[in-house]
């Protein structure tokens, strides 16, 4: 394409990826360098904004003015199915102040660094156990299924007080949900399927002391059936695709980087600033964060109008050589902290303190369980989570 | 901002109604930030850090989410 052809065309998102399947699409980085803030086409052929920069869309973030309620006039949707999951009872995710912040406090305790500290050796004993399992008596296996969507599969069961024998159907749901392909009646079936099981979930608990998270919401008695279940769906499947599949891209990376991972061998004191650099490197939360002006505002010196839908490209943000030196280089062992893979400002990630330390766990454990960990495919037939909200691989056969 | 190299005593204020309870201070700077047990929001457990952790808490400011924190030069 030409420099002449990109003023006159809009461009369409999600944009594809270009030849490096760790990179953003090339346009994303195109448009931050040229055109910051952009009109971008959806798939409906409506046109909304689309902010590239680190500085912008931290600014954007913390901006009152945008709101992530899903029914306000112009919010963007990237399918029909996504509007479905936007404005079919989201939770607190698709809400604005006060109404999120008094829905989140009811869960901010649970997330508190301290108390995911405590669950340090829980999460690594269970990892320990997955390990021991994926490699009894054989030399190779698919780390997605085997490893990758159960650890934290099992830890988020243990937190909500959801059975784990339930996983192969809570997933199916997540799968559903998660997928551009869905259709908007797909995706509706799929959430009230899931919010009956966690309201009966629920319900049976209502009359037993169990400490964990939907007992608690039950007998706090300020929630409705629907809300509980609603914030339940929310916990179940944030809490276990966004982990699973940055397990399993941080170490495709790793092993695509074999001088970083023997870095990260060498010096298990970096394993925290690793964590920290895969989640800006890969930033699975790839299609842009989605908020509407609610009123008229003024961002990277473009005018926004409200009733006007934006898209935050994280993915760029997390490339952008002004926020981080030699953005596109993996670097174990840089300063990664500002990266905005867990969002920015009142929505920021609830589950972050514990994803992290899922994520040093499992690296940890996978790193240096298996010294001669290797890719059992040829890196080009690894199927990539494109058409995923969340991005990773849908499969990765590993060998040691 | 004030800066944390500055040899003057420095405080640092942290607004409860702010906080969304996503522990990037605890994280980056415990000694001086810690989140309480009920409602998971920011404490702070110095107000007058010492020089030592002066650079931490200044990276906790600025990595928090809901701009809840601040530094401010102590006036009296
Ligand atoms: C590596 C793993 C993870 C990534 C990359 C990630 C990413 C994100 C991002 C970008 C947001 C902000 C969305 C927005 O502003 O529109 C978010 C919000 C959220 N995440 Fe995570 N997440 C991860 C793990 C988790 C885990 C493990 C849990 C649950 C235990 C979780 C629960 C939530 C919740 C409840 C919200 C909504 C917060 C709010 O609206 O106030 N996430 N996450
Ligand atoms: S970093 Fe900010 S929002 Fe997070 S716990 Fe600390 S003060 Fe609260």
């Amino acid at each position: 394409m030409t420099l002449a052809d990109q003023s006159t065309e809009v461009l369409a998102v999600p944009a594809s990826r270009g030849a490096c399947p760790f990179d953003p699409p090339p346009a994303y980085d195109q448009a931050r360098e040229h055109n910051p803030v952009s009109r971008v086409q959806l798939f409906d052929g409506s046109s909304v904004w689309m902010l590239t920069r680190h500085q912008d869309i931290r600014t954007a973030l913390q901006d009152h003015r945008l709101s992530a309620d899903g029914t306000k006039p112009g919010f963007p949707f990237l399918s029909p199915g996504r509007r479905q999951l936007g404005t079919q009872s989201a939770s607190f995710i698709r809400m604005d102040d006060p109404e999120h912040a008094r829905l989140r406090r009811m869960l901010t305790s649970d997330f508190i660094i301290k108390r995911v500290e405590s669950l340090r050796p829980q999460v690594t004993a269970i990892a320990s156990d997955l390990l021991d399992t994926m490699t009894r008596g054989k030399n190779h296996a698919d780390l997605v299924t085997e490893f990758a969507f159960p650890l934290p599969s099992l830890v988020i069961c243990l937190l909500l007080g959801v059975p784990y024998e339930d996983h192969a159907y809570f997933q199916k749901q997540s799968h559903i949900l998660l997928s551009a392909a869905s259709s908007a009646e797909q995706v509706r079936v799929a959430r009230d399927d899931l919010n009956d099981y966690i309201k009966n979930l629920a319900e049976s608990k209502r009359d037993r002391d169990d400490e964990d998270i939907i007992s608690r919401l039950i007998h706090r008695d300020e929630l409705t059936p629907d809300e509980i279940a609603t914030m339940g769906t929310l916990l179940l499947v944030a809490g276990h695709e966004t982990t699973a599949n940055m397990t399993s891209l941080s170490i495709l990376t790793l092993l695509r980087n074999p001088d970083q991972l023997k870095r990260l061998r060498e010096d298990p004191g970096l394993i925290r600033g690793a964590v920290e650099e895969m989640l800006r490197y890969l930033s699975i939360i790839h299609q842009g964060l989605a908020r509407t002006a609610v009123e008229d505002l003024e961002i990277g010196g473009q005018r926004i109008r409200a009733g006007e839908g934006v898209l935050l490209m994280i993915n760029a943000a997390n490339r952008d050589h002004e926020a981080f030196p030699d953005a596109d280089a993996v670097d174990v062992g840089r300063d990664a902290r500002r990266h905005l893979a867990f969002g920015f400002g009142v929505h920021q990630c609830l589950g972050q303190p514990l994803a992290r330390a899922e994520l040093q766990i499992a690296l940890d454990v996978l790193i240096n369980g298996l010294p001669n960990l290797r890719l059992a495919t040829p890196f080009e037939e690894i199927p990539f989570r494109d058409d995923m909200l969340v991005y990773g691989v849908h499969s990765l056969p590993i060998a040691w | 901002m004030v800066s944390p190299a500055e040899d003057v005593k420095l405080r640092v204020v942290a607004d409860r109604s702010k906080c969304m309870g996503a522990g990037m201070c605890a994280l980056n700077a415990p000694e001086v930030f810690d989140q309480d047990e009920q409602e998971g929001l920011v404490v702070v457990l110095e107000p007058e850090p010492s020089a030592e952790h002066r650079y931490a808490v200044r990276d906790a400011v600025n990595l928090c989410p809901a701009s809840a924190l601040r530094f401010e030069k102590d006036e009296a």
